[in-house]
């Protein structure tokens, strides 16, 4: 039993290393073309006949607050990878995931804000969705404190864990807030019953960037995922140089 | 002069290291002044209002929490016993690991200042005018938390109880800090007369402080 | 809680301290370092250097080795010479005499219990201090790091330094013994 665990620990992350070496570079560049389509039809999409020009901060805000919340979901899965599995990559992928979350929502939160100022004539209004983005934001950050707080990874991993899976019923309350109050915020568009309402020019670009920012963090994570590994390895070749007697 | 400015250095090295508090101080900040609209509600122009309040309390809880362990960490580890035996008085050595913890976690309060000011629905003049406050007044937190913290050591507990101290200690920074926001935003006092009052708060508190640190800090020792 | 104690150490000597747990050694090394306020009687300094009190001439090796598991070992071992300040001698060359020079650049959390008592040692090195106070000083190390242990200590008596310390184990070296704390 500890020789199989111990030989999955060697193996895994060693074979995750090269085969993610090959995958990057095509992943990167199928992610920058991507990124300049999308942008590229954001900036031909018409001006909306109510907000104008400003209608075109939805094609980055939208893509960063869906995957705000869905890189949560990555964690939750992990995090029960780490719990239940016991799967050696499970924490290397939570703990990786985390400042890339971190990001994603704290532009949704910036172009949330910035789309505001000329809808609402103030860049923060403490309106229901908004508010639990903000929630998540400051959860993404404790998290974050809390891997930063304990020097020895796996003891931090499964504080982290049951962290994340608490928090993972944060992600409903977001999604649907929209419809639980009724507040200034724009209601869902989308995802409603019925079909989208958004216009196809609109809808199009919207699509292409959401999958382009999904990439994104498919890549970035992948590469996350790396430097958390070699630097797991640079912690226990420091240890083993410490542990080695002076000649 | 050399003695002081590597204990600094060595503060705000640990302090921004893994496992280190400074950044945590900040994040503390950020929640409880997220947590107030659910408490008063999301009414902009009440928390407009309240906003200097809120923000002075925000830093002054914030501040208070990362004091904890000023004092408890060296006191754990046995640096404590080598500082107090050192050629430099004990009085300097305890000005500067404040001024350590104020560059380290009270400087990021007031960097954050403005992004909570935008929360809070204050303009730029009146965030601007609170987080002047906070940079003249947060020492003064910092160097009267410092005698609790000294205390701390010496009752062997930490936590609770030093907020217990030092918050009744704070009181007239907090009086002078959140009048002086309040003067520069809506009057009728003029800006000048609380905010003078709070810096010569902070400066007596530069001398107070670490006297009094040292002192219990001395007796503390066994 | 001792009392009826009369001793003295000279210049050159070695003073080892002895007694059954409890009885009052890590006091007496902690009273010499000023950290206990003397309740009757005196400590006098002869000699020495006349504005500096006795505690502020010498080195106090305790059961904590004042170490920041978040700083590298030669960052731990700069901040203590450049604070300690007085008459220094190279870090690095002291991190090699007591053997973990190869260490220098990694966080002292990863040293063993070991190595963080050289790291001490090394500290009595960097910073010259006339008068060591150690408290178990060999407790941890294995029998390399005591021999060394004992080769520092006799340098700095040899150059005319003083050392009390608390033990149980032979220090391995010439010292006078002081018996406390037993009614044998």
């Amino acid at each position: 039993m500890t020789l199989t665990t111990t030989l999955t620990d060697l193996a895994n992350p060693t074979r995750f290393l090269s085969l993610t070496a090959r995958v990057l570079p095509w992943l990167t560049a199928a992610t920058a073309i991507l990124l300049a389509i999308g942008l590229y039809q954001s900036a031909l999409a018409p001006d909306d006949y109510q907000q104008g020009a400003t209608v075109k901060i939805m094609f980055i805000h939208v893509p960063n607050a869906w995957l705000s919340m869905f890189v949560w979901s990555v964690m939750s899965v992990a995090a029960l990878g780490t719990l239940v599995w016991r799967h050696p990559l499970a924490d290397v992928a939570a703990k990786a995931a985390a400042p890339i979350g971190a990001a994603f929502t704290f532009l949704a939160l910036v172009t949330g804000s910035l789309w505001g100022r000329p809808m609402w004539g103030t860049y923060w209004e403490w309106d229901a969705r908004l508010t639990s983005v903000l929630i998540l934001f400051l959860m993404y950050l404790g998290l974050m404190a809390l891997w930063r707080a304990v020097e020895d990874p796996s003891r931090a991993a499964r504080a982290a864990a049951v962290l994340t899976l608490v928090g993972a019923i944060n992600l409903p309350i977001i999604k649907f807030s929209v419809d639980w109050w009724n507040t200034l915020h724009q209601p869902a568009s989308v995802f409603r019953m019925g079909g989208p309402t958004l216009d196809r020019s609109f809808l199009i670009p919207l699509l292409v960037m959401a999958v382009a920012f999904s990439l994104l963090f498919v890549t970035l994570h992948l590469a996350a995922m790396r430097n958390e590994i070699l630097r797991r390895r640079v912690r226990s070749l420091q240890m083993m140089q410490a542990s080695r007697q002076a000649a | 002069m050399t003695a002081l400015t590597a204990l600094i250095r060595r503060d705000i090295r640990i302090a921004l290291r893994v496992g280190g508090g400074a950044l945590i101080g900040v994040l503390f900040f950020l929640t409880v002044v997220v947590l107030m609209p659910f408490a008063i509600g999301p009414d902009l122009a009440l928390l407009a209002r309240l906003g200097p309040a809120i923000l002075w309390l925000g830093a002054l809880l914030a501040s208070l929490l990362t004091l904890d362990r000023l004092f408890m960490a060296d006191h754990d580890d046995g640096s404590l016993d080598l500082i107090a035996m050192s050629r430099t008085p004990l009085e300097l050595s305890c000005a500067a690991k404040a001024l350590a913890h104020w560059i380290a976690a009270g400087v990021p309060l007031i960097v954050a200042t403005p992004v909570l000011g935008l929360l809070l629905n204050l303009d730029a003049g009146s965030t601007l005018a609170v987080a002047l406050t906070l940079l003249v007044g947060t020492p003064a937190l910092t160097f009267t938390g410092i005698i609790g913290a000294a205390l701390a050591v010496t009752l062997h507990r930490g936590g609770l109880l030093l907020a217990v101290l030092v918050l009744p200690l704070s009181i007239p920074v907090l009086i002078f800090g959140v009048a002086a926001s309040e003067a520069a935003i809506s009057g009728p006092v003029s800006f000048g007369t609380p905010f003078s009052i709070l810096a010569a708060l902070s400066l007596v508190s530069f001398v107070v402080g670490p006297f009094a640190a040292a002192a219990s800090l001395r007796h503390g020792l066994d | 809680m001792l009392s009826g104690l009369d001793f003295s150490v000279s210049s050159g000597q070695a003073l080892a301290v002895t007694g059954a747990n409890g009885s009052g050694k890590t006091s007496l090394l902690r009273t010499i370092a000023g950290h206990i306020a003397l309740t009757g009687g005196s400590i006098d300094l002869e000699g020495g250097e006349p504005e500096l009190t006795l505690a502020e001439q010498a080195h106090y090796l305790g059961h904590r080795d004042a170490l920041k598991p978040a700083l590298s070992v030669l960052e731990n071992l700069s901040f203590w010479r450049d604070f300690l300040g007085g008459e220094i001698s190279d870090a690095g060359q002291c991190l090699k005499l007591v053997g973990i020079e190869h260490a220098r650049h990694l966080p002292a959390a990863y040293l063993s219990a070991g190595q963080r008592r050289r790291l001490s040692i090394a500290r009595l090195l960097t910073v010259r201090r006339p008068i060591w106070l150690l408290d178990e000083p060999t407790s941890a190390l294995d029998s390399a790091g005591q021999t060394l242990f004992a080769n520092v200590t006799r340098d700095h008596l040899a150059r005319g330094g003083v050392v009390v310390a608390a033990t149980h184990a032979p220090l391995g070296l010439e010292a006078k013994e002081l018996r406390i704390g037993g009614r044998t």
